[in-house]
């Protein structure tokens, strides 16, 4: 986040009255379009960035958000997250973009429903997965109990079982989002690729690590890279999922800024996502190459 | 050659029935509670014996006092998203104009600043907003969240459509000003209908993105009068008396705009928010 205190360079009014007099109206046009933008990101990103640091910049923050348990755990959960999470994500919705692209009605009707997850709001259908776990009478163990005669599992009251399911819900939710993005490259490969190879005998694999794989693959690191950006930003899989519980084992930093906030440290609220920038800052920056062009 | 066709069906219904059961049973789990009696929804029945309509009833005449406020509510999240998605629009459509066609000054830069914010986790910024809103005085007021909605959605807004009009033929541009057309002529009678399925792109997905959001809505907004749909069905769940086949009936009611919308607008969605990322 440090990177967006860079200096405000709104549209540079020219100086100088012979400067303004030149101005073409094309100019001045641009520069009217672009100040509402210029404004929003002045009033609203870089105003609240440049006094988020100021909260976070007393070294004793850092040392108490050390000393704090919640913390470790927050980070190691939040690194298995990124880790486990993101990668099993993006190779499901490497082999769903290729099942999508089989012409079959049923498959266009699939491929309608499989949306829904992502284009619907968090809120009901993580408290409806959120119901379904329930121990005592969750569809998931009621179910359990009448095949096995078993009892389930406590799903949100261990830890492990809690971080697993989170994620499975954070991929619930943006799996569409990306199989999306690469139905869109698989599609940009020209057919006539598939067809040479089909005529030379190639199989399916071969077809997938000669011509697919070599296509997408920048597109593949490219999602990855984002998916992770915008995972560690991801608050309601775990905050409305278990809360953050049981006993503040399944904090990410993304629920950890507001539990702090909650117990009225902003400081270390701020200071935990000041952490957590050597991490940030070069995912940023590859994404802003790779996009800026 | 036939048994190969069996196969091919018989592999794809493999990965298709998983992922349909997947996709539909948190959505099929919510409906089944919001059409089961209040006895029969912590069952867990796949079907229930007798169901009702009684829980949309109860929700509809706000029969409840966790509901007493459902469709202020349903209307706030509305007027914000509505309102969200307009100005984003507004904002991104002026920005893009500017930066791809009229080329202003620093455009560059402010393409490169928008997408900087992109890239920022949105959870991060949510406690710095926090408080500035609370600098600014207007916590706790409509427009905050509407203005952070716009602030987080304007940047891939600008994007997408730069990218879009960055396609769009030079000599159109150079065509109207021979013809002695001004700035704005170009704009309202060049661009903007060439530009206007991206435009149904951007402005649908700044109007799902506000009418999903819940940090934002439930740091900036406390009002029982004044919150979200989404807000007050966390505050429901708060209580522990929560009525949950209400909840889950509120739930559905929440969540079925933003899917009608997404589906009337499905074939711009999918081209306009698709295409800049194709093209890295």
């Amino acid at each position: 986040m440090a990177t967006l205190a860079l200096p405000d360079e709104r549209p540079a009014q020219p100086t100088g009255p012979a400067a303004r007099k030149g101005m073409s109206p094309w100019q001045r046009w641009g520069l009217i379009l672009l100040a509402p933008y210029a404004l929003i990101f002045v009033i609203f990103v870089m105003y609240p960035v440049g006094y988020g640091l100021w909260l976070a910049r007393h070294p004793v923050s850092y040392q108490k958000l050390i000393d704090d348990p919640v913390f470790l755990r927050a980070v190691f959960n939040t690194l298995a997250f990124l880790i486990i999470a993101i990668n099993v994500k993006m190779m499901v919705a490497l082999v769903l973009s290729g099942f999508f692209i089989v012409a079959r009605p049923w498959i266009k009707w699939l491929s309608l429903l499989f949306i829904l997850p992502w284009a619907v709001p968090s809120i009901p259908t993580i408290l409806s997965i959120r119901f379904m776990l329930n121990p005592e009478w969750g569809l998931i163990n009621s179910l359990i109990f009448r095949f096995t005669g078993a009892d389930g599992p406590n799903w949100l009251n261990d830890p492990y079982l809690a971080l697993g399911i989170a994620m499975l819900v954070h991929i619930w939710k943006s799996l569409p989002f990306w199989t999306l993005i690469l139905i869109a490259g698989r599609l940009a490969i020209p057919a006539e690729h598939y067809e040479a190879a089909s005529v030379d005998g190639a199989t399916g694999w071969q077809k997938f690590r000669f011509i697919t794989w070599p296509a997408m693959r920048t597109l593949y690191l490219t999602c990855t890279i984002l998916s992770m950006i915008f995972t560690m930003g991801d608050f309601n899989s775990v905050y409305l999922l278990t809360g953050g519980g049981p006993a503040d084992l399944t904090h990410v930093l993304a629920t950890l800024g507001i539990r702090y906030l909650r117990l009225d440290e902003v400081d270390m609220s701020m200071a935990a996502i000041v952490i957590a920038l050597p991490a940030v800052l070069p995912l940023m920056y590859f994404m802003m190459k790779r996009l800026s062009k | 050659m036939n048994m190969r066709k069996v196969t091919t069906e018989a592999k794809l219904l493999l990965i298709g029935i998983p992922v349909l059961i997947w996709t539909m049973l948190p959505i099929y789990h919510l409906l089944l509670f919001a059409i089961s009696p209040k006895e029969q929804a912590m069952g867990g029945h796949m079907w229930p014996d007798h169901p009702t309509l009684r829980n949309f009833a109860i929700v509809f005449r706000q029969d409840h006092h966790y509901l007493n406020f459902f469709w202020l509510q349903m209307w706030n999240s509305l007027v914000i998203a509505v309102a969200a998605g307009l100005i984003t629009l507004m904002i991104a459509t002026g920005a893009a104009f500017a930066i791809s066609r009229l080329k202003v000054k620093g455009g560059r830069l402010a393409m490169n600043l928008a997408l900087l914010t992109y890239f920022i986790p949105a959870a991060f910024l949510a406690v710095p907003m926090y408080k500035t809103m609370g600098v600014y005085g207007i916590l706790n007021n409509q427009w905050s969240l509407i203005l952070a909605m716009v602030t987080i959605a304007t940047p891939y807004s600008i994007w997408v459509l730069k990218q879009a009009s960055d396609k769009l033929p030079y000599e159109l541009d150079e065509a109207a000003r021979m013809d002695g057309a001004s700035p704005l002529q170009l704009f309202f009678l060049v661009y903007l209908p060439l530009m206007t399925p991206s435009l149904v792109a951007v402005g649908t997905y700044a109007l799902l993105l506000a009418w999903n959001e819940y940090l934002y809505a439930f740091l900036l907004l406390s009002s029982e009068r004044d919150i979200t749909l989404g807000v007050a069905l966390g505050n429901f769940l708060a209580a522990d008396d929560s009525p949950w086949e209400l909840l889950m009936t509120t739930g559905l009611l929440y969540a079925l705009p933003p899917a009608a919308i997404y589906y009337t607008f499905k074939r711009y969605m999918v081209g306009g928010l698709t295409a800049g990322a194709v093209k890295s």
